[in-house]
């Protein structure tokens, strides 16, 4: 037996565990076109409901005719907000403490809002029928300026809320605000922006987009009124709390209830909340007793599902006269829309926001931040990042770019200046984080390096010279950022949606053969769970990666949890993994001792067996323990090999990296073109480098949309602007930059693994990138600040603001 | 985007296509690779009752270049030019604008008759049409009839091409000279921010002759006589350059959207007729 024991590297290759760069299983079907979407899914006797869209941003509605389209052969219902009424149904609670209409409800506040649901036999039908529901409207005046919101004559919004000083959050002191949320100390603060040295101030606006997965909004809701179980398939990053939203509002038992999220074509925060589409799909579903669908189309999914961002900015920072950053102030508008919709953990009405002290060693710092109601879509979810922890990075990563051309000073030494510095961890920051672990001195060195920092200053500097000779129109432009992400909500101590701690979990189920199922209670959406977390598991339990099954999103069958989004899959179910696994492992050990004749003390774990100490001779791979569990009487231990954990993390993670960006921008178009674009990251213990590198490539190409063109426009009178895929941008293969990806490993001390998460960190680094390198170009010629996106015309006015048109 | 109800009609002739429109009427609309039309139809901003698809028609595929002239037909699809050889030859302008046309998918279905019937001022074939002084031929039920690039245009949309009338072929006269297609556009598949087709003739280094026309700056492609003119004769140099972009300036009327305000769009009309003018001129 000996002489076959294969050495100790070979099995733990064979195990395909942390660190391989294993090929992602989930592409077999992707590739082939096999993956089962919601829209792939056919039902017999399978409805189709389309909505109704209010093309005013505002207007009452003063009456609702379908005659005409219930006339049409195959049209089954057409639901309005009267139909729901009955049912209470006809507004819905939001994840941010608002209530948020189903259907019109005597007025619209947004273009796009859903005001009647028409049901018929097929889309085609449907769509017919929207055209023939006949909606009389008497415009009302629109705000779709949060500042606008706030005159004492705007106009009032919300009605329903008439009279309500008290919202979800706090005091509101406007008919059009919701929440003013505070954060650190104010007097502190202005005590030492009142005698700093320098100070610099600018307003930094992050732009209205939106996530625009690849696959829209759907669902299909299906109620059998046979044995009373109501089961809806759709795109939801957050199964289980659907599950249990739909029981409160609809009163169904929750057992009764089954949500399942099939295979899902990107979230990025567009799948987290609650649309009126499932409320009426259900409703439709109950009504009619067959299964019916509801499926948004592109311009549906612009205008009305959730939209992400649009902060508006103001800070004041402070610092000593050679560079040491002593405060920080800023002060937030956001435009929430119609409704607030933002899917935030409920303590935290503006996400983490307060991670705004960035990277950087700030004593003292204030946050405030006032949420407003606008004519708008409502939304404010995390694209593509831990909530509105974009936002922050940008927000810092500016005015630290702000600060140093106020001290005229290299704004790469001024960030190495300011880094928190490794023996400060954990450290507590100004605005009440507990940063985890981070070296962000060595990032930072490495990535100056890897880019010739040095050298690129010198040539931007020649180039700067030729341009004011006139032998180039081109300029180059060096974008720095430093980001610290904070993810993996969270704690249930402070985290929770809607009264839901956000812990997630895994149930693990060893079978005899020595393979095994791990069902988890998060849902991938593009991210490789299937692939990396049966990585995590290999390692954890010596089972190879390819016999182990991973399932999600089935609500039936697999744990509780609070779903995918802001990178807290890997920190918070990754860990639950981990521990399940710990816990088939201590039970793994008393069965291997039992069938060594040992003490369990007396044997010791290795790769993908026990072993006698001392004797390595003497083992239990876990292929036989598996099969002993299942076939053994053994005093004292209940058969099976199974396990669950529910994990409660300690703390958040806080992934880090160094991103660098160089540009060439012509000043007479407007026109960009990204020479190299270095993104190190720094995600603790990594789990599937390839998995991590696709993450990047990903999360960069959505920061360069958004930092380079892609927005969701509107014009004074509400209407979007950019409500197809022909204005709204989507990089192509063509014009989506080359990356450099590099990485260094800090990994979390609280982490079972020491794993972070990545999925986010991409956009959250990268959109400053991007965004410095464009005012890094014409910082020699005086700008300060210009807002995203920049796209041709506003880089062109920047060059003309500044007289580079001659 | 789904569009309402529609018949769909597939004749094997010119003239059974005209016979289906002339029978239709205003319910009837011919479809070549139907991407500019199925957008507009899924937008239900077209509502057409009877496709007359044009695929059928074997008649008006084909590009031949004879004794100098050469002949596209109507159903050659963006990619079919860009492959042809022939036609590289004779004009390459047209593979350097065609290559410039959204993504290959679309320019595998997207055909010259189609882009040229569309009347859409974004289409780029329109104003590349107008530099060579093409000639369109349209058939209809009394017959066909020939009708200049240069005159085709009226407005958005609104062309010289009557209803029951269809464009089965498009003729110029193989340029001589330099050329160039400058497109500025915000990222593959979108439509001109502002583009510019130039032909240069030289004579030792002296401008001999140009045609010069601009796309996506008005409601209809501008052919820019007087830009044009003022290159005549000299000797392509920067203050000829200069004058010729202030002489298009005026003949150009953008609107403000999505790519910009109308100051930019000068701005960058100036640019891509001089980069334009300067590579013609390279290659004359
Ligand atoms: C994403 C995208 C990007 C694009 N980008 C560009 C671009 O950058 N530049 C550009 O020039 N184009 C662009 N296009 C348009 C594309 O080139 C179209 O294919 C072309 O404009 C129309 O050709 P078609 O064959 O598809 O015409 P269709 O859509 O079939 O027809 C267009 C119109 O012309 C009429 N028509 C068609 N053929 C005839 C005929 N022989 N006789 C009479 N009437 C006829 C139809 O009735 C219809 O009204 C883009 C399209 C898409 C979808």
């Amino acid at each position: 037996m000996n002489e076959m024991t294969p050495p100790k590297a070979e099995r733990a290759e064979a195990l395909k565990g942390l660190g391989t760069a294993r090929k992602r299983v989930e592409d077999a079907r992707f590739t082939q076109g096999k993956g089962n979407y919601v829209d792939d899914l056919k039902l017999p006797g399978m409805l189709f409901g389309d909505f109704v869209r209010s093309p005013y941003a505002h207007a009452r509605v003063k009456s609702i005719n379908a005659d005409k389209a219930k006339a049409i052969p195959g049209v089954i219902a057409v639901l309005t907000a009267d139909d729901l009424r009955p049912l209470n149904l006809h507004w819905m609670p939001t994840l941010a403490g608002d209530v948020q209409m189903v259907l019109a409800d005597g007025k619209v506040l947004f273009q796009g809002q859903e005001v009647a649901f028409v049901v018929a036999e097929d889309r085609y039908i449907a769509a017919d029928a929207v055209e023939l529901v006949e909606v009389e409207y008497e415009e009302l005046p629109v705000v779709v300026d949060p500042f606008k919101a706030q005159a004492d004559d705007a106009p009032v919004l919300r009605e329903d809320l008439a009279g309500k000083t008290e919202g979800a959050h706090g005091p509101r002191r406007h008919h059009n605000h919701i929440f003013t949320w505070e954060q650190g100390d104010k007097d502190a603060t202005d005590a030492v922006l009142g005698s700093a040295d320098v100070v610099a101030e600018e307003m930094v606006y992050y732009h209205r987009t939106h996530p625009c997965p690849l696959e829209t909004c759907g669902c299909v809701a299906s109620m059998d009124k046979v044995n009373g179980k109501l089961t809806v398939h759709g795109t939801f990053q957050a199964p289980h709390a659907v599950r249990t939203v739909a029981s409160l509002i609809s009163g169904i038992a929750e057992h009764n209830i089954r949500i399942i999220s099939p295979d899902i074509g990107g979230g990025f925060g567009n799948k987290v909340g609650v649309y009126p589409g499932y409320i009426c799909a259900i409703v439709a579903s109950i009504v009619t007793g067959v299964p019916v669908k509801w499926v948004e189309d592109r311009m549906d999914n612009l205008m009305a599902t959730a939209f992400a961002r649009d902060y508006w900015m103001k800070g004041k920072i402070a610092a000593t006269k050679d560079g040491k950053i002593t405060g920080l102030w800023c002060h937030v508008t956001a435009d929430h829309g119609a409704f607030d919709a933002c899917a935030d953990p409920t303590k935290f009405p503006a996400g983490f926001f307060n991670i705004c002290t960035g990277s950087y060693d700030i004593p003292t710092a204030y946050l405030a931040v006032d949420g407003i109601y606008t004519n708008k879509a409502p939304g404010g979810v995390a694209y593509r990042c831990s909530f509105r922890v974009t936002e922050a990075a940008y927000f810092i990563e500016r005015m630290i770019e702000v600060l140093a051309i106020e001290l005229g000073m290299d704004a790469a030494e001024l960030r190495a200046k300011n880094f928190i510095k490794k023996e400060q961890f954990p450290y507590q920051s100004a605005l009440g984080w507990e940063y985890d672990s981070g070296d962000y001195h060595t990032a930072w060195d490495k990535a100056l390096s890897a880019v010739g920092y040095t050298e690129l200053r010198k040539e931007q500097a020649e180039r700067v010279e030729a341009f004011k000779r006139g032998e180039t129109r081109k300029l180059l432009g060096i974008g720095l950022c430093h980001f610290t992400e904070i993810v993996g909500a969270g704690p249930v101590k402070n985290c929770d949606i809607l009264g839901l701690g956000m812990f997630d979990s895994c149930e693990i189920r060893i079978h005899p053969t020595g393979s095994a199922i791990a069902r988890l209670g998060t849902i991938s959406q593009g991210q490789g769970h299937a692939t990396t977390f049966a990585q995590i598991l290999a390692s954890e339990i010596g089972i190879s990666a390819d016999d182990i099954t991973i399932e999600e999103g089935d609500t039936d069958t697999a744990p509780y949890g609070l779903g995918t989004y802001g990178s807290r899959s890997t920190p918070v179910a990754g860990a639950a993994t981990a521990m399940a696994g710990r816990k088939i492992r201590a039970k793994a050990q008393m069965i291997a001792a039992y069938l060594l004749e040992v003490h369990d003390n007396d044997v010791e774990w290795d790769i993908d067996r026990f072993m006698v100490k001392g004797a390595p001779e003497r083992f239990k791979t876990m292929k036989e323990i598996a099969f002993a569990s299942y076939n053994q009487a053994i005093p004292g231990l209940e058969p099976g090999l199974e396990a669950v954990s529910y994990y409660d993390p300690p703390n958040m993670t806080y992934p880090f990296g160094a991103y660098i960006c160089v540009m060439e921008i012509d000043v007479d178009t407007g026109e960009h073109e990204i020479r190299q674009f270095y993104a190190l990251d720094d995600c603790g213990t990594r789990i599937n480098p390839m998995i991590i590198e696709g993450q990047v490539h990903g999360g960069a190409t959505e920061g360069y949309a958004i930092a380079m063109g892609q927005e969701l426009a509107y014009d004074d009178m509400g209407n979007v602007k950019t409500g197809t895929l022909m204005d709204f941008f989507i990089p192509t293969s063509w014009e989506t930059p080359h990356y450099t990806t590099d990485h260094t490993v800090t990994p979390s001390p609280h982490h079972p693994i020491g794993a972070k998460g990545v999925g986010e960190s991409p956009n959250v680094g990268s959109v400053p990138a991007f965004s410095n390198a464009v005012h890094d170009a014409f910082r020699p010629f005086g700008l300060k600040q210009a807002h995203m996106p920049h796209d041709h015309w506003r880089i062109w006015k920047i060059a003309r603001d500044l007289g580079l048109h001659g | 985007m789904i569009p309402s109800r529609f018949d769909y009609h597939r004749p094997d002739s010119v003239d059974g296509a005209v016979a289906l429109l002339t029978k239709y009427g205003d319910e009837a609309r011919a479809i070549a690779g139907g991407h500019s039309l199925i957008p507009m139809m899924k937008l239900r901003m077209a509502e057409v009752q009877h496709l007359v698809d044009l695929q059928g028609i074997d008649s008006m595929k084909g590009v031949s270049v004879a004794g100098g002239t050469v002949t596209i037909g109507a159903m050659m699809t963006q990619h079919e030019l860009i492959a042809n050889e022939a036609l590289a030859k004779a004009a390459p302008i047209i593979r350097e604008a065609s290559l410039q046309i959204a993504d290959p998918q679309v320019r595998y279905v997207g055909t010259i008759g189609g882009n040229l019937a569309n009347g859409d001022p974004g289409n780029d074939m329109p104003g590349l049409m107008q530099c060579l002084d093409a000639t369109y031929v349209l058939a209809g039920p009394d017959g066909t009839r020939e009708v200049a690039a240069r005159d085709f245009y009226e407005a958005a949309y609104f062309t010289a091409r009557s209803d029951d009338e269809i464009l089965v072929s498009v003729r110029f006269t193989a340029p001589k000279g330099g050329y160039a297609y400058e497109k500025q556009k915000r990222k593959i598949g979108d439509y001109a921010t502002a583009a510019a087709a130039v032909l240069i003739e030289k004579d030792g280094a002296t401008c001999a002759a140009t045609s010069i026309a601009m796309t996506n700056l008005s409601d209809t492609p501008v052919w820019c006589e007087a830009a044009g003119a003022a290159l005549v004769g000299s000797k392509l140099d920067k203050s000829a350059i200069d004058a010729a972009v202030a002489a298009m300036l005026p003949t150009i009327d953008p609107q403000e959207d999505n790519r910009g305000p109308v100051e930019f769009k000068k701005h960058v009309a100036g640019v891509m007729l001089r980069r334009a003018i300067e590579r013609a001129a390279s290659r004359a």
